[in-house]
Protein backbone atom coordinates (compact mmCIF):
# COMPACT_ATOMS: atom_id res chain seq x y z
CA UNK A 1 0.00 0.00 0.00
CA UNK A 2 1.34 3.46 -0.82
CA UNK A 3 2.48 5.58 2.05
CA UNK A 4 -0.48 7.95 2.03
CA UNK A 5 -3.03 5.13 2.11
CA UNK A 6 -1.62 3.70 5.29
CA UNK A 7 -3.04 4.52 8.70
CA UNK A 8 -0.80 6.75 10.77
CA UNK A 9 -0.33 5.13 14.15
CA UNK A 10 0.87 6.49 17.45
CA UNK A 11 1.85 3.90 20.04
CA UNK A 12 1.12 4.72 23.67
CA UNK A 13 2.76 2.72 26.43
CA UNK A 14 1.40 3.17 29.93
CA UNK A 15 3.23 1.65 32.83
CA UNK A 16 5.30 2.16 35.94
CA UNK A 17 8.65 2.43 34.14
CA UNK A 18 10.21 1.83 37.48
CA UNK A 19 12.81 2.05 35.99
CA UNK A 20 12.63 2.06 32.21
CA UNK A 21 14.67 -0.78 30.69
CA UNK A 22 15.88 -1.90 27.27
CA UNK A 23 12.92 -4.27 27.20
CA UNK A 24 10.44 -1.38 27.31
CA UNK A 25 12.31 0.31 24.51
CA UNK A 26 12.42 -2.91 22.48
CA UNK A 27 8.63 -3.17 22.71
CA UNK A 28 8.29 0.01 20.68
CA UNK A 29 10.73 -1.20 18.05
CA UNK A 30 9.07 -4.61 17.77
CA UNK A 31 5.60 -3.07 17.55
CA UNK A 32 6.66 -0.65 14.85
CA UNK A 33 8.32 -3.34 12.75
CA UNK A 34 5.25 -5.56 13.09
CA UNK A 35 2.66 -2.95 12.19
CA UNK A 36 4.61 -1.57 9.25
CA UNK A 37 5.22 -5.07 7.99
CA UNK A 38 1.45 -5.54 7.54
CA UNK A 39 1.59 -2.76 4.97
CA UNK A 40 -1.48 -1.12 6.51
CA UNK A 41 0.19 1.11 9.04
CA UNK A 42 2.85 3.71 9.40
CA UNK A 43 4.03 4.23 12.96
CA UNK A 44 4.82 7.90 13.35
CA UNK A 45 5.19 8.34 17.08
CA UNK A 46 5.71 6.52 20.34
CA UNK A 47 4.66 7.89 23.71
CA UNK A 48 5.84 6.71 27.10
CA UNK A 49 3.37 7.66 29.78
CA UNK A 50 4.59 6.90 33.27
CA UNK A 51 1.88 6.22 35.87
CA UNK A 52 1.39 8.77 38.66
CA UNK A 53 2.46 8.19 42.25
CA UNK A 54 -1.23 7.85 43.11
CA UNK A 55 -1.13 4.34 41.66
CA UNK A 56 0.38 3.25 44.99
CA UNK A 57 2.25 0.27 43.65
CA UNK A 58 4.78 -1.26 46.02
CA UNK A 59 8.29 -0.03 45.31
CA UNK A 60 7.10 2.78 43.02
CA UNK A 61 9.53 5.67 43.32
CA UNK A 62 8.62 9.30 42.62
CA UNK A 63 7.17 10.03 39.19
CA UNK A 64 9.64 12.88 38.77
CA UNK A 65 12.55 10.41 38.62
CA UNK A 66 10.72 7.87 36.50
CA UNK A 67 9.85 10.47 33.90
CA UNK A 68 13.37 11.85 33.95
CA UNK A 69 14.86 8.40 33.38
CA UNK A 70 12.48 7.74 30.51
CA UNK A 71 13.52 11.04 28.93
CA UNK A 72 17.19 10.10 29.27
CA UNK A 73 16.48 6.70 27.74
CA UNK A 74 14.74 8.19 24.72
CA UNK A 75 17.22 10.97 24.09
CA UNK A 76 18.57 9.10 21.10
CA UNK A 77 15.25 8.04 19.69
CA UNK A 78 13.82 9.84 16.71
CA UNK A 79 10.27 8.80 17.36
CA UNK A 80 9.76 7.74 20.97
CA UNK A 81 8.87 10.54 23.37
CA UNK A 82 7.89 10.87 26.99
CA UNK A 83 4.69 12.52 28.18
CA UNK A 84 4.36 13.60 31.79
CA UNK A 85 0.63 14.41 31.85
CA UNK A 86 -0.48 11.18 33.50
CA UNK A 87 2.36 11.31 36.02
CA UNK A 88 1.41 14.83 37.06
CA UNK A 89 -2.18 13.97 38.02
CA UNK A 90 -2.61 13.72 41.78
CA UNK A 91 -5.02 10.80 41.65
CA UNK A 92 -4.44 7.68 39.63
CA UNK A 93 -5.89 7.96 36.11
CA UNK A 94 -7.52 5.00 34.37
CA UNK A 95 -5.63 3.84 31.32
CA UNK A 96 -8.67 4.38 29.10
CA UNK A 97 -8.70 8.02 30.19
CA UNK A 98 -5.02 8.39 29.36
CA UNK A 99 -5.63 6.88 25.96
CA UNK A 100 -8.57 9.23 25.35
CA UNK A 101 -6.50 12.20 26.47
CA UNK A 102 -3.70 11.44 24.06
CA UNK A 103 -6.09 10.62 21.25
CA UNK A 104 -7.76 13.99 21.60
CA UNK A 105 -4.36 15.70 21.47
CA UNK A 106 -3.57 13.69 18.36
CA UNK A 107 -6.73 14.61 16.52
CA UNK A 108 -6.54 18.24 17.64
CA UNK A 109 -3.16 18.36 15.90
CA UNK A 110 -4.59 17.47 12.53
CA UNK A 111 -4.65 20.65 10.45
CA UNK A 112 -5.21 19.01 7.11
CA UNK A 113 -8.78 19.62 5.91
CA UNK A 114 -9.13 16.25 4.23
CA UNK A 115 -7.98 14.58 7.34
CA UNK A 116 -10.48 16.46 9.47
CA UNK A 117 -13.26 15.33 7.16
CA UNK A 118 -12.21 11.75 7.33
CA UNK A 119 -11.79 11.98 11.10
CA UNK A 120 -15.35 13.28 11.44
CA UNK A 121 -16.53 10.57 9.14
CA UNK A 122 -14.78 7.86 11.05
CA UNK A 123 -15.92 9.40 14.36
CA UNK A 124 -19.50 9.01 13.17
CA UNK A 125 -18.89 5.44 12.12
CA UNK A 126 -17.13 4.74 15.41
CA UNK A 127 -20.17 5.78 17.34
CA UNK A 128 -22.10 3.28 15.34
CA UNK A 129 -19.68 0.70 16.66
CA UNK A 130 -18.29 -0.21 13.28
CA UNK A 131 -15.02 1.60 13.45
CA UNK A 132 -12.73 -1.25 12.59
CA UNK A 133 -14.79 -2.53 9.69
CA UNK A 134 -15.31 0.89 8.17
CA UNK A 135 -11.62 1.76 8.45
CA UNK A 136 -10.64 -1.20 6.36
CA UNK A 137 -13.17 -0.38 3.65
CA UNK A 138 -12.57 3.31 3.67
CA UNK A 139 -11.16 4.52 0.40
CA UNK A 140 -10.00 7.84 1.78
CA UNK A 141 -6.99 7.93 4.09
CA UNK A 142 -8.21 7.23 7.61
CA UNK A 143 -7.34 9.52 10.47
CA UNK A 144 -4.56 8.81 12.88
CA UNK A 145 -4.93 5.85 15.17
CA UNK A 146 -3.70 5.59 18.72
CA UNK A 147 -2.93 2.11 19.96
CA UNK A 148 -2.07 0.97 23.44
CA UNK A 149 1.30 -0.78 23.51
CA UNK A 150 1.94 -3.29 26.25
CA UNK A 151 3.31 -6.66 27.23
CA UNK A 152 1.04 -9.67 27.05
CA UNK A 153 0.98 -9.71 30.84
CA UNK A 154 -1.04 -6.48 30.76
CA UNK A 155 -3.57 -8.10 28.43
CA UNK A 156 -3.87 -10.98 30.83
CA UNK A 157 -4.37 -8.59 33.73
CA UNK A 158 -7.78 -7.74 32.22
CA UNK A 159 -9.23 -10.66 34.14
CA UNK A 160 -7.93 -9.62 37.55
CA UNK A 161 -10.98 -8.63 39.60
CA UNK A 162 -11.36 -4.90 40.20
CA UNK A 163 -8.26 -3.98 38.28
CA UNK A 164 -10.05 -2.87 35.13
CA UNK A 165 -13.51 -1.60 34.37
CA UNK A 166 -15.15 -3.72 31.69
CA UNK A 167 -16.24 -0.69 29.71
CA UNK A 168 -12.68 0.61 29.74
CA UNK A 169 -11.38 -2.63 28.27
CA UNK A 170 -14.13 -2.51 25.65
CA UNK A 171 -13.17 1.01 24.71
CA UNK A 172 -9.46 0.30 24.51
CA UNK A 173 -9.81 -2.75 22.28
CA UNK A 174 -12.93 -1.64 20.41
CA UNK A 175 -12.29 1.99 19.73
CA UNK A 176 -8.55 2.31 19.85
CA UNK A 177 -6.61 -0.93 19.49
CA UNK A 178 -3.79 -2.71 21.26
CA UNK A 179 -0.37 -4.01 20.38
CA UNK A 180 0.72 -6.79 22.74
CA UNK A 181 4.24 -8.09 22.88
CA UNK A 182 4.44 -11.69 24.01
CA UNK A 183 6.27 -12.55 27.18
CA UNK A 184 7.41 -15.74 28.85
CA UNK A 185 4.54 -17.51 30.52
CA UNK A 186 1.84 -15.62 28.64
CA UNK A 187 -0.31 -17.05 25.91
CA UNK A 188 -2.11 -14.00 24.55
CA UNK A 189 -3.81 -15.80 21.65
CA UNK A 190 -5.44 -18.23 24.01
CA UNK A 191 -6.40 -15.48 26.41
CA UNK A 192 -8.09 -13.52 23.61
CA UNK A 193 -9.83 -16.64 22.38
CA UNK A 194 -11.27 -17.35 25.81
CA UNK A 195 -12.76 -13.90 26.27
CA UNK A 196 -15.90 -13.06 24.32
CA UNK A 197 -15.25 -9.36 24.47
CA UNK A 198 -11.64 -9.60 23.39
CA UNK A 199 -12.52 -12.10 20.70
CA UNK A 200 -15.08 -9.71 19.25
CA UNK A 201 -12.32 -7.15 18.73
CA UNK A 202 -9.47 -9.53 18.06
CA UNK A 203 -8.66 -7.83 14.76
CA UNK A 204 -7.85 -4.78 16.81
CA UNK A 205 -5.46 -6.63 19.11
CA UNK A 206 -2.12 -7.12 17.43
CA UNK A 207 -0.09 -9.85 19.09
CA UNK A 208 3.60 -9.51 18.35
CA UNK A 209 5.78 -12.50 19.04
CA UNK A 210 9.14 -11.59 20.48
CA UNK A 211 11.24 -14.45 19.12
CA UNK A 212 14.27 -13.20 20.94
CA UNK A 213 13.04 -13.71 24.46
CA UNK A 214 13.88 -10.77 26.52
CA UNK A 215 12.75 -10.89 30.09
CA UNK A 216 14.56 -7.88 31.38
CA UNK A 217 11.89 -6.64 33.73
CA UNK A 218 12.10 -3.55 35.88
CA UNK A 219 11.50 -5.88 38.85
CA UNK A 220 14.63 -7.79 38.01
CA UNK A 221 16.60 -4.59 37.57
CA UNK A 222 15.47 -3.28 40.96
CA UNK A 223 16.34 -6.59 42.58
CA UNK A 224 19.83 -6.60 41.08
CA UNK A 225 20.39 -3.00 42.17
CA UNK A 226 19.33 -3.83 45.74
CA UNK A 227 21.84 -6.64 45.78
CA UNK A 228 24.63 -4.50 44.42
CA UNK A 229 24.73 -6.46 41.18
CA UNK A 230 25.44 -4.97 37.80
CA UNK A 231 22.56 -3.98 35.53
CA UNK A 232 24.80 -2.53 32.87
CA UNK A 233 23.56 -3.23 29.32
CA UNK A 234 20.02 -3.96 30.61
CA UNK A 235 19.10 -0.34 30.40
CA UNK A 236 20.72 2.70 28.78
CA UNK A 237 23.94 3.88 30.38
CA UNK A 238 22.63 7.37 31.07
CA UNK A 239 19.68 5.91 32.99
CA UNK A 240 22.06 3.76 35.01
CA UNK A 241 24.22 6.77 35.90
CA UNK A 242 21.11 8.69 36.94
CA UNK A 243 20.06 5.84 39.24
CA UNK A 244 23.52 5.68 40.79
CA UNK A 245 23.77 9.44 41.14
CA UNK A 246 20.46 9.67 42.98
CA UNK A 247 20.76 6.32 44.74
CA UNK A 248 17.24 5.53 43.65
CA UNK A 249 16.67 1.86 44.33
CA UNK A 250 17.27 0.19 47.64
CA UNK A 251 15.63 -2.19 50.09
CA UNK A 252 13.98 0.89 51.52
CA UNK A 253 12.57 2.19 48.26
CA UNK A 254 11.13 -1.25 47.57
CA UNK A 255 9.07 -0.95 50.75
CA UNK A 256 7.27 2.17 49.57
CA UNK A 257 3.50 1.61 49.57
CA UNK A 258 3.96 -1.73 51.32
CA UNK A 259 0.56 -2.75 52.62
CA UNK A 260 -1.21 -0.02 50.68
CA UNK A 261 -4.02 -1.08 48.35
CA UNK A 262 -3.37 -0.46 44.66
CA UNK A 263 -5.41 2.54 43.45
CA UNK A 264 -7.62 0.77 40.90
CA UNK A 265 -8.48 -1.98 43.40
CA UNK A 266 -9.29 0.65 45.95
CA UNK A 267 -11.42 2.63 43.55
CA UNK A 268 -13.39 -0.19 41.95
CA UNK A 269 -14.00 -2.40 44.93
CA UNK A 270 -15.08 0.53 47.10
CA UNK A 271 -17.62 2.15 44.80
CA UNK A 272 -19.58 -0.03 42.35
CA UNK A 273 -21.04 3.03 40.66
CA UNK A 274 -17.68 4.61 39.74
CA UNK B 1 50.73 -7.09 57.96
CA UNK B 2 54.09 -6.69 59.69
CA UNK B 3 57.07 -6.07 57.42
CA UNK B 4 58.66 -9.36 58.46
CA UNK B 5 55.53 -11.28 57.50
CA UNK B 6 55.33 -9.33 54.27
CA UNK B 7 58.89 -10.07 53.25
CA UNK B 8 58.48 -13.75 53.91
CA UNK B 9 55.18 -13.78 52.01
CA UNK B 10 56.80 -12.11 49.04
CA UNK B 11 59.61 -14.62 49.16
CA UNK B 12 57.13 -17.48 49.25
CA UNK B 13 55.24 -16.10 46.29
CA UNK B 14 58.39 -15.70 44.28
CA UNK B 15 59.60 -19.20 44.90
CA UNK B 16 56.39 -21.15 44.44
CA UNK B 17 53.88 -21.10 41.62
CA UNK B 18 50.72 -19.08 41.86
CA UNK B 19 48.45 -21.87 43.02
CA UNK B 20 50.65 -22.71 45.96
CA UNK B 21 51.06 -19.04 46.70
CA UNK B 22 47.34 -18.73 47.07
CA UNK B 23 47.27 -21.68 49.47
CA UNK B 24 49.85 -19.98 51.66
CA UNK B 25 47.75 -16.86 51.80
CA UNK B 26 44.56 -18.78 52.47
CA UNK B 27 46.26 -20.87 55.11
CA UNK B 28 47.25 -17.59 56.61
CA UNK B 29 43.60 -17.06 57.33
CA UNK B 30 43.90 -19.48 60.17
CA UNK B 31 46.59 -17.33 61.71
CA UNK B 32 44.31 -14.29 61.41
CA UNK B 33 45.95 -12.93 58.27
CA UNK B 34 43.41 -11.31 55.91
CA UNK B 35 42.47 -13.47 52.92
CA UNK B 36 43.68 -11.77 49.81
CA UNK B 37 41.63 -12.05 46.70
CA UNK B 38 43.24 -13.49 43.61
CA UNK B 39 43.37 -10.90 40.85
CA UNK B 40 41.53 -12.30 37.87
CA UNK B 41 41.34 -11.41 34.21
CA UNK B 42 38.44 -12.75 32.12
CA UNK B 43 39.07 -13.60 28.50
CA UNK B 44 36.21 -14.04 26.07
CA UNK B 45 37.03 -15.64 22.73
CA UNK B 46 34.40 -15.72 20.05
CA UNK B 47 33.20 -14.45 16.71
CA UNK B 48 31.63 -11.24 18.04
CA UNK B 49 29.80 -11.09 14.79
CA UNK B 50 28.63 -8.55 15.89
CA UNK B 51 29.21 -7.81 19.57
CA UNK B 52 25.90 -7.47 21.44
CA UNK B 53 24.69 -6.21 24.80
CA UNK B 54 24.48 -9.84 25.82
CA UNK B 55 28.22 -10.32 25.29
CA UNK B 56 28.93 -7.37 27.50
CA UNK B 57 26.47 -8.67 30.08
CA UNK B 58 28.56 -11.85 30.35
CA UNK B 59 31.41 -9.83 31.76
CA UNK B 60 29.20 -8.00 34.24
CA UNK B 61 27.50 -11.17 35.46
CA UNK B 62 30.79 -13.05 35.75
CA UNK B 63 32.43 -10.24 37.67
CA UNK B 64 29.58 -9.98 40.17
CA UNK B 65 29.59 -13.73 40.67
CA UNK B 66 33.34 -14.07 41.15
CA UNK B 67 33.42 -11.18 43.59
CA UNK B 68 30.68 -12.80 45.60
CA UNK B 69 32.79 -15.95 46.10
CA UNK B 70 35.14 -13.82 48.18
CA UNK B 71 38.13 -15.40 46.45
CA UNK B 72 38.61 -13.23 43.42
CA UNK B 73 39.05 -9.63 42.40
CA UNK B 74 38.24 -9.25 38.74
CA UNK B 75 40.74 -6.70 37.48
CA UNK B 76 40.22 -6.87 33.74
CA UNK B 77 38.22 -8.24 30.85
CA UNK B 78 39.40 -9.00 27.34
CA UNK B 79 37.28 -9.44 24.22
CA UNK B 80 39.29 -11.38 21.65
CA UNK B 81 37.49 -11.69 18.30
CA UNK B 82 38.44 -14.77 16.26
CA UNK B 83 40.44 -14.37 13.08
CA UNK B 84 38.88 -14.51 9.61
CA UNK B 85 40.53 -17.86 8.96
CA UNK B 86 38.13 -19.51 11.42
CA UNK B 87 35.92 -19.96 8.39
CA UNK B 88 32.59 -19.75 10.16
CA UNK B 89 29.62 -19.05 7.93
CA UNK B 90 28.58 -15.42 7.93
CA UNK B 91 31.78 -14.14 9.57
CA UNK B 92 32.49 -10.58 8.45
CA UNK B 93 36.01 -9.19 8.28
CA UNK B 94 37.90 -9.07 11.56
CA UNK B 95 38.67 -5.39 11.07
CA UNK B 96 34.93 -4.65 11.26
CA UNK B 97 34.31 -6.95 14.20
CA UNK B 98 37.18 -5.33 16.07
CA UNK B 99 35.97 -1.82 15.23
CA UNK B 100 32.44 -2.63 16.44
CA UNK B 101 33.71 -4.18 19.66
CA UNK B 102 35.83 -1.12 20.32
CA UNK B 103 32.84 1.16 19.78
CA UNK B 104 30.72 -0.94 22.09
CA UNK B 105 33.33 -1.00 24.83
CA UNK B 106 34.40 2.61 24.57
CA UNK B 107 32.61 3.49 27.75
CA UNK B 108 33.76 0.45 29.72
CA UNK B 109 36.43 1.08 32.31
CA UNK B 110 37.54 -2.52 32.64
CA UNK B 111 36.83 -4.49 29.48
CA UNK B 112 39.01 -3.99 26.42
CA UNK B 113 39.29 -5.41 22.90
CA UNK B 114 42.41 -7.27 21.86
CA UNK B 115 43.43 -7.76 18.23
CA UNK B 116 46.24 -10.25 18.65
CA UNK B 117 44.19 -13.35 17.88
CA UNK B 118 42.55 -11.74 14.84
CA UNK B 119 45.93 -10.73 13.48
CA UNK B 120 47.50 -14.18 13.52
CA UNK B 121 48.05 -15.67 10.05
CA UNK B 122 46.01 -18.79 10.81
CA UNK B 123 43.20 -19.61 13.19
CA UNK B 124 44.58 -19.81 16.72
CA UNK B 125 43.53 -22.47 19.19
CA UNK B 126 41.83 -21.03 22.24
CA UNK B 127 44.51 -22.41 24.51
CA UNK B 128 47.22 -20.64 22.52
CA UNK B 129 45.35 -17.34 22.86
CA UNK B 130 45.01 -17.99 26.57
CA UNK B 131 48.72 -18.73 26.95
CA UNK B 132 49.54 -15.52 25.11
CA UNK B 133 47.34 -13.35 27.31
CA UNK B 134 48.38 -15.11 30.48
CA UNK B 135 52.04 -14.59 29.59
CA UNK B 136 51.34 -10.90 29.06
CA UNK B 137 49.55 -10.28 32.33
CA UNK B 138 52.03 -12.35 34.30
CA UNK B 139 54.89 -10.33 32.82
CA UNK B 140 53.15 -7.08 33.78
CA UNK B 141 52.64 -8.41 37.25
CA UNK B 142 56.24 -9.51 37.63
CA UNK B 143 57.50 -6.17 36.39
CA UNK B 144 55.37 -4.28 38.87
CA UNK B 145 56.38 -6.63 41.68
CA UNK B 146 60.03 -6.15 40.80
CA UNK B 147 59.61 -2.38 40.92
CA UNK B 148 57.86 -2.53 44.26
CA UNK B 149 60.49 -4.71 45.77
CA UNK B 150 63.23 -2.37 44.71
CA UNK B 151 61.25 0.67 45.73
CA UNK B 152 60.52 -0.98 49.08
CA UNK B 153 56.94 0.24 49.17
CA UNK B 154 55.17 -0.88 52.26
CA UNK B 155 51.74 -1.74 50.87
CA UNK B 156 50.82 -5.44 50.83
CA UNK B 157 51.79 -7.25 47.65
CA UNK B 158 48.98 -8.52 45.48
CA UNK B 159 48.80 -12.14 44.46
CA UNK B 160 49.81 -13.16 40.95
CA UNK B 161 46.92 -12.83 38.54
CA UNK B 162 44.91 -15.65 36.99
CA UNK B 163 43.30 -15.82 33.60
CA UNK B 164 40.03 -17.62 33.02
CA UNK B 165 37.97 -18.20 29.93
CA UNK B 166 34.59 -16.50 29.98
CA UNK B 167 31.88 -18.07 27.89
CA UNK B 168 28.21 -18.82 27.47
CA UNK B 169 26.80 -22.27 28.16
CA UNK B 170 26.62 -23.04 24.45
CA UNK B 171 30.40 -22.92 24.45
CA UNK B 172 30.55 -25.88 26.84
CA UNK B 173 28.58 -27.86 24.28
CA UNK B 174 31.32 -27.35 21.71
CA UNK B 175 33.62 -29.60 23.73
CA UNK B 176 31.47 -32.49 22.51
CA UNK B 177 31.85 -31.72 18.83
CA UNK B 178 34.25 -34.31 17.40
CA UNK B 179 37.47 -32.85 16.12
CA UNK B 180 36.81 -29.35 17.35
CA UNK B 181 38.94 -29.57 20.46
CA UNK B 182 42.16 -31.42 21.11
CA UNK B 183 41.94 -33.39 24.35
CA UNK B 184 45.14 -31.91 25.72
CA UNK B 185 43.89 -28.42 24.94
CA UNK B 186 40.64 -29.08 26.73
CA UNK B 187 42.64 -30.24 29.74
CA UNK B 188 44.70 -27.10 29.76
CA UNK B 189 41.82 -24.67 29.23
CA UNK B 190 39.62 -26.26 31.87
CA UNK B 191 42.18 -27.79 34.21
CA UNK B 192 44.99 -25.28 34.22
CA UNK B 193 43.20 -22.02 33.49
CA UNK B 194 39.54 -22.51 34.33
CA UNK B 195 36.17 -21.57 32.87
CA UNK B 196 33.56 -19.07 33.88
CA UNK B 197 30.41 -20.16 32.15
CA UNK B 198 27.30 -17.97 32.11
CA UNK B 199 24.20 -19.98 31.40
CA UNK B 200 21.54 -18.70 29.06
CA UNK B 201 17.92 -19.68 29.12
CA UNK B 202 17.22 -23.22 27.96
CA UNK B 203 20.64 -24.81 28.16
CA UNK B 204 21.82 -27.31 30.74
CA UNK B 205 25.45 -26.61 31.49
CA UNK B 206 25.57 -28.86 34.52
CA UNK B 207 24.46 -31.73 32.32
CA UNK B 208 27.20 -31.05 29.79
CA UNK B 209 29.80 -31.10 32.55
CA UNK B 210 28.32 -34.31 33.90
CA UNK B 211 28.46 -36.01 30.51
CA UNK B 212 32.12 -35.23 29.84
CA UNK B 213 34.81 -37.00 31.85
CA UNK B 214 37.32 -34.22 31.26
CA UNK B 215 34.93 -31.48 32.31
CA UNK B 216 33.74 -33.54 35.26
CA UNK B 217 37.28 -34.06 36.47
CA UNK B 218 37.81 -30.29 36.52
CA UNK B 219 34.36 -29.29 37.69
CA UNK B 220 35.89 -27.29 40.57
CA UNK B 221 37.51 -25.10 37.98
CA UNK B 222 34.29 -24.48 36.07
CA UNK B 223 32.36 -21.61 37.56
CA UNK B 224 28.70 -21.73 36.61
CA UNK B 225 27.02 -18.36 36.65
CA UNK B 226 23.27 -18.31 36.41
CA UNK B 227 21.58 -15.60 34.47
CA UNK B 228 18.09 -15.57 35.92
CA UNK B 229 16.78 -13.18 33.35
CA UNK B 230 16.22 -14.97 30.08
CA UNK B 231 17.83 -12.92 27.42
CA UNK B 232 18.30 -14.65 24.14
CA UNK B 233 19.78 -11.76 22.26
CA UNK B 234 22.40 -13.55 20.23
CA UNK B 235 24.59 -12.25 17.44
CA UNK B 236 22.77 -14.75 15.19
CA UNK B 237 19.44 -13.10 16.02
CA UNK B 238 20.90 -9.67 15.50
CA UNK B 239 22.19 -10.64 12.06
CA UNK B 240 18.82 -12.15 11.21
CA UNK B 241 17.02 -8.98 12.20
CA UNK B 242 19.44 -6.86 10.19
CA UNK B 243 18.96 -9.01 7.08
CA UNK B 244 15.23 -8.58 7.38
CA UNK B 245 15.47 -4.86 7.95
CA UNK B 246 13.96 -5.08 11.42
CA UNK B 247 15.17 -3.08 14.37
CA UNK B 248 18.09 -4.07 16.57
CA UNK B 249 18.01 -0.93 18.63
CA UNK B 250 18.56 -1.60 22.35
CA UNK B 251 20.07 -5.02 21.54
CA UNK B 252 23.41 -3.61 20.53
CA UNK B 253 24.87 -0.16 21.21
CA UNK B 254 23.76 2.70 18.94
CA UNK B 255 27.35 3.30 17.85
CA UNK B 256 27.56 -0.27 16.59
CA UNK B 257 24.26 0.08 14.71
CA UNK B 258 25.60 3.18 13.00
CA UNK B 259 28.80 1.42 12.05
CA UNK B 260 26.87 -1.51 10.58
CA UNK B 261 24.67 0.83 8.56
CA UNK B 262 27.61 2.86 7.32
CA UNK B 263 29.42 -0.23 6.08
CA UNK B 264 26.29 -2.18 5.11
CA UNK B 265 27.74 -5.13 6.94
CA UNK B 266 25.06 -7.74 7.42
CA UNK B 267 23.12 -8.86 4.39
CA UNK B 268 22.01 -12.06 2.64
CA UNK B 269 25.40 -12.08 0.95
CA UNK B 270 27.44 -11.63 4.08
CA UNK B 271 25.57 -14.51 5.71
CA UNK B 272 26.62 -16.80 2.86
CA UNK B 273 30.32 -16.13 3.35
CA UNK B 274 32.24 -19.34 3.99
CA UNK B 275 29.18 -21.34 3.01
CA UNK B 276 30.11 -24.98 2.63
CA UNK B 277 33.55 -24.45 4.10
CA UNK B 278 34.71 -26.59 6.97
CA UNK B 279 35.60 -24.78 10.15
CA UNK B 280 39.36 -24.27 10.30
CA UNK B 281 39.86 -26.12 13.60
CA UNK B 282 38.23 -29.24 12.15
CA UNK B 283 40.65 -29.18 9.22
CA UNK B 284 43.73 -28.24 11.20
CA UNK B 285 43.20 -30.82 13.90
CA UNK B 286 41.94 -33.65 11.75
CA UNK B 287 45.33 -35.14 11.02
CA UNK B 288 47.25 -34.06 14.05
CA UNK B 289 48.37 -36.82 16.37
CA UNK B 290 47.17 -36.30 19.89
CA UNK B 291 50.16 -35.48 22.04
CA UNK B 292 50.71 -37.43 25.17
CA UNK B 293 49.63 -35.66 28.32
CA UNK B 294 53.09 -36.29 29.68
CA UNK B 295 54.50 -33.59 27.40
Amino acid sequence: MEDDRRTMVTLLACGSFNPITNMHLRMFELARDYLEDTGRYKVVKGIISAVGDGYKKKGLIEAFHRVKMARLATENSEWITVDAWESLQLEWVETAKVVRHHYSLLTADEQDGDLVDSVNYTKKRRMEGNYVESASHHSKRVGPQLMLLCGADVLESFCIPNLWKQEDIAEIVGRFGMVCITRCGSDPHKFIYKSDMLWKHHKNIHVVTDWVTNDISATHVRRALRRGQSVRYLLPDNVLYYIQEHDLYSAESEQKNAGVVLAPLQRYSGDPSS
Amino acid sequence: MSSNMMRSTKAILKRKNYIQGCCVILRGAFTKMPIQRVPLVLLACGSFNPITNQHMRLFELARDYLHSTGQYQVVGGIVSPVSDSYGKQGLVLAKHRIAMAKLALQSSNWVTVDEWESQQPDWTETVVTMRYHYGRILKEYEESTHEDFNGSRSHPQSLPPQLKLLCGADFLDTFNIPGLWRDDHMEEVVGHFGLVCVSRGGLQPEQVVHESDTLWRHRQNIFQVKEWVRNETSATEVRRALRRGTSVKYLIPDSVIEYIQQHNLYTQDSERRNEGMALRPLVKQAHQPVESLDD
